[in-house]
């Protein structure tokens, strides 16, 4: 009897539209949890900054969310929504709220005073304020909370293999199950790399839209 | 066109008032300075006009209109604001951060820009400035852009709140000349608010000297001020040497000047040693008509008359435009008690240390 390659490559090849439509799966899963968790954050972050006394309990409990094991919190969802892409995703919006909330009430609060009372001083109303020159300067730190959820979901996508969802985590679940250590390692190795390559494209996002944060060498005249 | 009556200032949970009673009235057109100690209420004052501090009570009107009658970002539109640290918006460019005001004003896209061209030259800014962001500027560019933004939907009123405060000493005195020089061409009703006695002397057509409390404790212009400090505080707030900054108030133009040690280049050597005894000098000055062709020493008249030496070109010179200040400066420094004054290049008399003390004495 031949012993079989710890990796097996040709597996791979055979298999390419399959991983395809789990990378595709892994994204829309990670896409639809920041987008909803960015909405919902700001809604709560809009009413931790105009009602101060409001934070700490926001705060308290989208801790409690994030302490949640998440194996636990799927498997307690499961009963409710079934094996869903709605329980997937009620799980990753929730472990998304703690640090965007407060990153974007930082941003906020980290403000320079002087700024803000040039603008008050200057005709701006309690709403303009915000939307023009409090969010967009507040961007390079909700955008560093963006880029920290958006690792943390990649990772935590993996896991709603579980309930039947699970992008790449697929692979990493029926390896494990059939004792193929192809699809462990292939599933571990993509997750890493949609990690790094999201991290990646969200700082050239952010260069995209803080111009005004870069020290530019080009003549502008 | 600004006026307060009666108005006070208590901050929640502060006992005593930030301000008490004050009453102010500024004319159109006229720069007042609100000068004090820190804890004077001057920068609380200046907020209330523009309503960033709403005042506890009284009553504050600007060009007639009670500021309480108008949404206050309504009020904040007419009235420019400039602060000490600019507060430039540092996410837009500096032609974005001009248009702050007419943007909020709703102005259309091609007024807005000829409205940022006018006033990038109007503050002396380079038109390639326009492009970039504020951190790519120097300290004294961002404040010239903050006035710039003020000034920008040219509003009749203009606060500012120690805006030269945080630049180096040179870069001020221009700011602050510059400031004159707009004035003069756009006549607004500033009211400036300093820590800086010298700031406000050379600002201010009336300076207000605030104690604690906002207690007003002498309003008036800088030349009275300095003459007659209404009281201990003012004199101590003035400083020991309030002589010496009156007589930068004071332009050479407004004094009587002297003959001075001065003789034609024909009059006989007698004429010229009486003109030195006269002012108890040992050199004199030699005339032809209104030129004055330089001096000699007494010495050099040994045996010769005015006509016969080589007249040396005076070093110390001062033009009527020059202050009392500049006078007094150049006669201690030259080492004599007279200097000469011209009026471009025409000799029209000469000033005296004893012609400034007589001034002083007025």
């Amino acid at each position: 009897m031949i012993a079989a390659p710890f990796f097996r490559w040709d597996w791979v090849f055979d298999h390419l539209g399959l991983i395809w439509d789990k990378v595709y799966q892994h994204l829309v899963l990670t896409g639809i949890a920041l987008g909803a968790g960015l909405v919902l954050s700001m809604a709560l972050a809009v009413v931790a900054l105009r009602f101060p006394r409001s934070y700490p309990p926001i705060t308290w409990a989208t801790g409690i969310l994030y302490t949640i094991p998440s194996l636990a919190l799927f498997a307690f969802l499961v009963p409710i929504t079934g094996f869903t892409i709605l329980s997937a995703e009620i799980g990753l919006v929730s472990y998304t709220l703690l640090v965007l909330i407060r990153n974007i009430v930082a941003g906020v609060q980290g403000v320079d005073p002087a700024v803000r009372e040039a603008a008050l001083g200057m005709g701006y109303g309690p709403r303009r304020l915000f939307l023009e020159i409090e969010l967009p300067l507040a961007l390079p730190v909700i955008l560093a909370g963006v880029r920290i959820a958006a690792v943390t979901t990649i990772g935590l996508v993996t896991i709603t293999a579980l309930i039947g969802q699970g992008g790449v985590g697929f692979f990493i679940l029926r390896g494990l199950n059939r004792f193929f250590n192809t699809e462990i390692v292939l599933g571990t190795a993509l997750s890493v790399m949609l990690a790094v390559v999201v991290d990646l494209a969200l700082v050239v996002v952010e260069r995209l839209l803080t111009p005004w944060m870069t020290e530019r060498t080009a003549v502008t005249g | 066109m600004i006026r307060l009556e009666d108005v006070t200032k208590v901050f929640p949970g502060g006992t005593a008032p930030a301000v008490h009673n004050l009453s102010l009235e500024v004319a159109e057109g006229e720069i007042i300075v609100l000068v004090g100690p820190s804890g004077c209420g001057k920068t609380t004052t200046l907020k209330m006009i523009n309503r960033l501090v709403e005042p506890t009570s009284g009553r504050i009107t600007v060009g007639g209109d009670d500021i309480m009658a108008v949404p206050a970002h309504e009020l904040r539109r007419r009235v420019g604001y400039v602060i000490q640290q600019v507060g430039l918006f540092p996410h837009r460019t500096i032609a974005e951060n001009i248009a702050t005001v007419p943007r909020l004003l709703g102005w259309e896209r091609q007024r807005i820009d000829d409205r940022v061209e006018e006033l990038i030259h109007l503050v002396d800014l380079e038109p390639g400035m326009t492009r970039r962001y504020p951190r790519e500027l120097s300290g004294g560019q961002r404040q010239r852009v903050g006035v710039a933004r003020a000034l920008a939907a040219d509003p009749p009123v203009l606060l500012m709140d120690e805006p030269f405060g945080a630049v180096d000493p040179i870069v001020r005195g221009r700011l602050q000349d510059e400031l004159l020089e707009l004035q003069r061409r756009l006549v607004k009703t500033i009211v400036f608010v300093t820590h800086d006695i010298d700031e406000a002397i050379k600002l201010g057509d009336r300076v207000a000297i605030l104690n604690v409390g906002g207690v007003v404790e002498q309003y008036a212009p800088p030349v009275e001020i300095l003459r007659d400090p209404a009281n201990r505080f003012v004199e101590e707030f003035l400083g020991s040497d309030r002589g010496i900054k009156r007589l930068s108030l004071i332009g050479i133009r407004d004094v009587p000047l002297e003959e001075g040690p001065m003789v034609d280049r024909f009059a006989p050597a007698a004429a010229a040693r009486d003109a030195m005894d006269r002012y108890g000098v040992d050199w004199f000055g030699i005339l032809d008509g209104t030129t004055l062709l330089g001096w000699a020493w007494a010495a050099d008249l040994d045996g010769a008359t005015p006509a016969d030496v080589a007249p040396k070109p005076f070093e110390a010179r001062l033009e009527l435009d020059d202050s009392l200040r500049e006078a007094l400066d150049t006669i201690i420094t030259s080492h004599t008690r007279v200097a000469p004054v011209f009026d471009g290049d025409r000799f029209v008399g000469t000033i005296t240390a004893e012609g400034i003390s007589r001034e002083l004495a007025k």
